[in-house]
């Protein structure tokens, strides 16, 4: 038997273990990311939910300046904090639309007027509808849309203060 | 003692709160009156993975997300279209991820081939040593 073949299963053995520790190194990112980034929101309209504030339709979207658009829900933990970055933003000069997913509208009032409310528009998506129209997996999940209604972004989990200077900065490419 | 079990009790009961208190989609957890679509929608619900336990098919997951896309499979099934059209709305969405049925994109093509070039090379030792203990 050659040399190279006597040490082949010592060579195959190393690579697995380079490999395994590669990957424990450097997990999978489990996200599940919408493949609609790019493309135009798909049509939709969401009745409102809370009094005072209007739904929110695809044909919205479509209005000359970028918009960030929230899924979230008053029973969402996450989405708790994350309120409070979306008013910063809101405060920067964002508009901010919601997508409240399997909400009620007396939990959703308690939890906008315990929280603060950043939302000019709030739909409501009793059945995640529109949630899986979007190619969105879970809340909270925000998606940058532009002045044509075309997806340019999305971000999986809660914007984080931290995020702030990136998020300013994709609404501002998507003018 | 008391106090601690019930302390720990509310900490472990923390995941229903990641749940709405909305009831379950009307057609979650409901069969279509019509048996050839519910067996159409149920065949197809086996190999759509849930976006929230991923690693379980929707139609095994009791995440809520799920019984929302058993509601939108059975819909539109029901509604008259193929579950290959549904399939490929959900792929368009997530990619094909979200599809348990092995796809012929080319990134599968090594798994294809792989059991082809396993043979070939298994063929071409077994003949190599057949040959050289003939001509030994």
């Amino acid at each position: 038997m050659s040399r190279a073949v006597r040490f082949a299963p010592l060579i195959v053995l190393a690579a697995l273990l380079v490999g395994l520790v590669w990957r424990l190194a450097t997990p999978v990112d489990t996200n599940v990311h919408s493949r609609l980034e790019g493309q135009p929101v798909p049509a939709f309209s969401l009745a409102p939910i809370v009094p005072g504030k209007p739904g929110l339709a695809s044909a919205d979207l479509a209005s000359g300046r970028p918009r960030l658009v929230n899924v979230f829900a008053s029973w969402c933990v996450p989405c708790v904090t994350e309120v409070g970055v979306l008013k910063q933003l809101q405060a920067s000069g964002v508009t901010v639309d919601g997508i409240a997913v399997r909400d009620e509208p007396q939990a959703l009032a308690s939890f906008l007027a315990r929280n603060g409310d950043p939302y000019e528009r709030i739909g409501s998506d009793p059945q995640s509808s529109v949630q899986i129209d979007l190619g969105s997996s879970g809340v909270p999940e925000s998606f940058i849309v532009d002045g044509r209604g075309i997806i340019r972004y999305q971000h999986i989990g809660p914007v984080e203060p931290s995020d702030v200077p990136m998020i300013l900065a994709k609404l501002d490419a998507a003018k | 003692m008391r106090l601690a079990l019930f302390l720990a009790a509310v900490a472990l009961a923390a995941p229903v709160l990641a749940d709405s208190n909305l009831p379950p989609a009307y057609w979650s957890n409901r069969q279509l009156p019509d048996a050839r679509q519910e067996a159409r929608a149920e065949a197809l619900m086996q190999e759509i993975r849930c976006l929230v336990c991923q690693g379980q098919s929707i139609a095994d997951s009791d995440a809520e997300l799920a019984g929302d896309m058993r509601d939108l499979v059975r819909r539109r099934v029901a509604a008259g279209q193929s579950p290959a059209e549904v399939r490929n709305w959900l792929i368009q969405r997530y990619g094909s991820w979200i599809s348990y049925r092995p796809t012929s994109d080319p990134a599968a093509w090594p798994l294809w081939l792989a059991p082809l070039v396993l043979l070939a090379a298994g063929a071409v030792l077994i003949r190599r040593r057949i040959s050289t203990r003939r001509s030994a």
